[in-house]
C-alpha cells in the first residue's frame, strides 16, 4: 500500500511538472481565465443585471472546460505511443492502476489549478454585493468535480490513439453527450421519438443536474456517487485499453 | 538468472515468435541476432513484461514475468530499441524521476542518479532537456536509466544502433565493464558486435531459434569461417519472403 502511493506520487510529480515544462501550460491557463472572465462579464451582461450573483460565473464552467479540459488531456498517452516512453513507463516496476492514477491526478490538480485561479472574479463579485459563501464553496466542488470528470474521459480517448487531435475531438464528443444529456431543450427532442425509459436512462448520464445543484451550496451524497461513478468507469477503461493494445 | 520458457507471441495473423527458450547466466552476455522483423524486439518486450506472451513465459532470477511482474520487473534494466524518452524532461531530472520509482529516497536517491551520470559521462549534459541531445547522448542517457538500480539482468535492444564509431566504442566498453556481475542480453544486426561483446549467440529467423553457441562455434559453421557467411545462409532467402508476405 505504502509502495503504491509512493509510486503514484512520482508519476503523479513527473506529470504535473511536465505540465509547466511547456510554455503551453501559460498559454493555457491564461486563455482560460480569460475566456472565463469574458464570459462571465460581458456575455452574461454581468454589470447590467445588477446582480452579484455568480450564478452567471459558474453557468461557465461546464462550456469552458469542455472546450479545454480535452486539450489538458489529450497528450497525455498519445506522446507516451508515439514517443514509444510507454514502453519504459510500463517496465518499470510499477502497476498501470498508478500509472494512470499518477496521469489521471495530474491532470485533475492541473485543471484544479485553472480553476482556483479565477478567484480574482469572485472577488470582485463579493465586493460588488454580498453572495453567499456556501455557494461559492459548493461552486468551485461543482467545478472541480466536473473537471474530475471530463480529465477522466479525456484521459480514456488519449489511451485509444497516438494522435493528439483524435483524442481532442473523442473527449469533446464525450463530454458534450455528457454536458448536453439532461438538458431541457434537449431532452425535448429527444422525448418526441424515444420512449420514456431510455430518455430517462441518457438523463441520468447528464453531468448538469449534479453541477446545478451543488451551485445551490449543497453537497449532495448522490451527486459525489456520480462523479465518482463516471471518474472510475472511465479509468477503468483505459485500463482495458491499455492492457489490450500497448504496442500500437 | 534469465530463462525464456517457449515464448510464443501473435499479433493477429503475424506469429512474430514462435518457441524459443534459453538461458543467460549471471557473467554472460548473450547477442541475439536476426534479420529485420526476425522477432529480437518482440522476444525482448515479453521477457521485460511489456508485452504479454501468447504462450510461454520467461523467469527472472527466479521470479516469472507474468505471475510475479512487479518482482521481476525490479530485477531488470531495459534499453528499447531507439532509446525511448521524455522530450522535455532535463537530464538530471529524468534520472531523479527513475530513480524514485526504482524506490530510491534521499541521499541514496542522489548517490544513484550521480553514478550513473558518472558512468554514462554525461556529466557535460546534465542540465540540457533530452529533445536538444545528440542521438549518442539519447541513446546513453536511457542507458544510465537501465542500470541506475544496478539491474542483474539487463535488456538492451540495439543499443549502438545508428551511433558512430566513438560512441559505439564507449558503449561497447560500458557494456563490457559490467559484465562481470549481471545477466546481459542484447540484440544487434551489427555481426562484429557479436564478436566484440558477447559469450554467446543465438541467431533467430521468423520467429525461431536457429543457431546457437559462443562465437567461435558459430563460425566453424561455415568453411569460410566467417560468421557473415553463417547469418546469411542461415536466415538467406526466408527474410525475403518474411517481408514479402508482410
Ligand atoms: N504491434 C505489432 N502488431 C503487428 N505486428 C507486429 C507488431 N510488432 C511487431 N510486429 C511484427 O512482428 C514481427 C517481428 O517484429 P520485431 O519487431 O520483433 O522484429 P525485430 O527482429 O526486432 O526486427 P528489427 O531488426 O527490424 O528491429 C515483424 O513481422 C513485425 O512486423
Ligand atoms: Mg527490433
Amino acid at each position: 500500500m505504502k509502495r503504491c502511493m509512493e509510486n503514484t506520487w512520482e508519476l503523479f510529480r513527473r506529470e504535473f511538472r511536465a505540465y509547466f515544462e511547456s510554455p503551453v501550460a501559460y498559454v493555457f491557463l491564461v486563455f482560460y481565465l480569460m475566456l472565463i472572465g469574458f464570459l462571465t462579464f460581458f456575455v452574461s451582461r454581468f454589470y447590467e443585471a445588477n446582480q452579484a450573483d455568480l450564478k452567471y460565473f459558474f453557468f461557465w464552467f461546464p462550456w469552458v472546460n469542455l472546450l479545454l479540459v480535452p486539450a489538458a488531456t489529450m497528450r497525455l498517452w498519445t506522446e507516451e505511443r508515439r514517443t514509444g516512453t510507454i514502453e519504459l513507463l510500463l517496465t518499470f516496476p510499477v502497476t498501470l492502476t498508478e500509472a494512470l492514477a499518477g496521469k489521471f491526478l495530474a491532470a485533475w490538480a492541473f485543471m484544479t489549478f485553472a480553476t482556483l485561479l479565477t478567484f480574482p472574479i469572485v472577488v470582485t463579485t463579493m465586493w460588488l454585493g454580498n453572495p453567499d459563501l456556501g455557494a461559492v464553496v459548493g461552486g468551485y466542488v461543482g467545478a472541480v468535480l466536473l473537471a474530475g470528470a471530463y480529465v477522466a474521459v479525456g484521459i480514456l480517448t488519449s489511451t485509444m490513439t497516438r494522435n493528439q487531435v483524435i483524442s481532442y475531438v473523442l473527449a469533446f464528443v464525450i463530454c458534450l453527450f455528457l454536458a448536453l444529456a439532461g438538458w431541457p431543450p434537449v431532452m425535448d427532442i429527444v422525448n418526441k421519438w424515444a420512449p420514456s425509459w431510455l430518455v430517462n436512462g441518457v438523463a441520468a448520464l447528464s453531468v448538469m443536474p449534479h453541477f446545478e445543484s451543488l451551485q445551490r451550496g449543497v453537497i449532495d451524497l448522490r451527486d459525489l456517487v456520480y462523479y465518482a461513478s463516471v471518474m472510475t468507469l472511465a479509468i477503468f477503461g483505459a485500463y482495458l485499453v491499455i492492457e489490450n493494445r500497448k504496442s500500437t | 538468472m534469465l530463462e525464456a520458457r517457449n515464448l510464443r507471441k501473435v499479433y493477429g495473423a503475424i506469429e512474430a515468435v514462435r518457441d524459443i527458450s534459453f538461458r543467460v547466466e549471471k557473467g554472460e552476455i548473450l547477442g541475439v541476432l536476426g534479420p529485420n522483423g526476425a522477432g529480437k524486439s518482440t522476444t525482448m518486450r515479453m521477457i521485460t513484461g511489456f508485452l504479454p506472451p501468447t504462450a510461454g513465459t520467461a523467469l527472472i532470477g527466479g521470479h516469472d514475468i507474468v505471475e510475479q511482474p512487479i518482482e521481476a520487473k525490479r530485477l531488470i534494466g531495459y534499453l528499447p530499441e531507439n532509446a525511448p524518452l521524455y522530450p522535455e524532461m532535463t537530464v538530471v531530472g529524468f534520472l531523479d524521476f527513475v530513480a524514485g520509482i526504482r524506490g530510491f529516497r534521499g541521499a541514496e536517491r542522489r548517490r544513484r542518479v550521480e553514478s550513473a551520470i558518472e558512468r554514462c559521462r554525461l556529466t557535460a549534459v546534465r542540465w540540457q532537456t533530452i529533445e536538444t541531445l545528440s542521438k549518442g547522448y539519447k541513446q546513453r542517457v536511457c542507458f544510465a536509466q537501465a542500470v541506475l538500480h544496478d539491474p542483474s539482468l539487463l535488456v538492451m535492444d540495439e543499443p549502438t544502433d545508428g551511433l558512430d564509431p566513438n560512441q559505439k566504442h564507449i558503449v561497447r566498453e560500458m557494456i563490457r565493464a559490467m559484465a562481470a556481475e549481471k545477466a546481459i542480453l542484447i540484440s544487434t544486426h551489427i555481426l562484429e558486435e557479436v564478436e566484440a561483446v558477447c559469450t554467446r549467440a543465438i541467431i533467430i529467423n521468423e520467429g525461431r531459434i536457429v543457431a546457437a553457441g559462443s562465437p567461435t562455434e558459430m563460425k566453424a559453421r561455415h568453411p569460410s569461417g566467417r560468421l557473415d557467411e553463417v547469418f546469411r545462409v542461415l536466415t538467406q532467402g526466408t527474410a525475403e519472403q518474411t517481408t514479402a508476405h508482410r
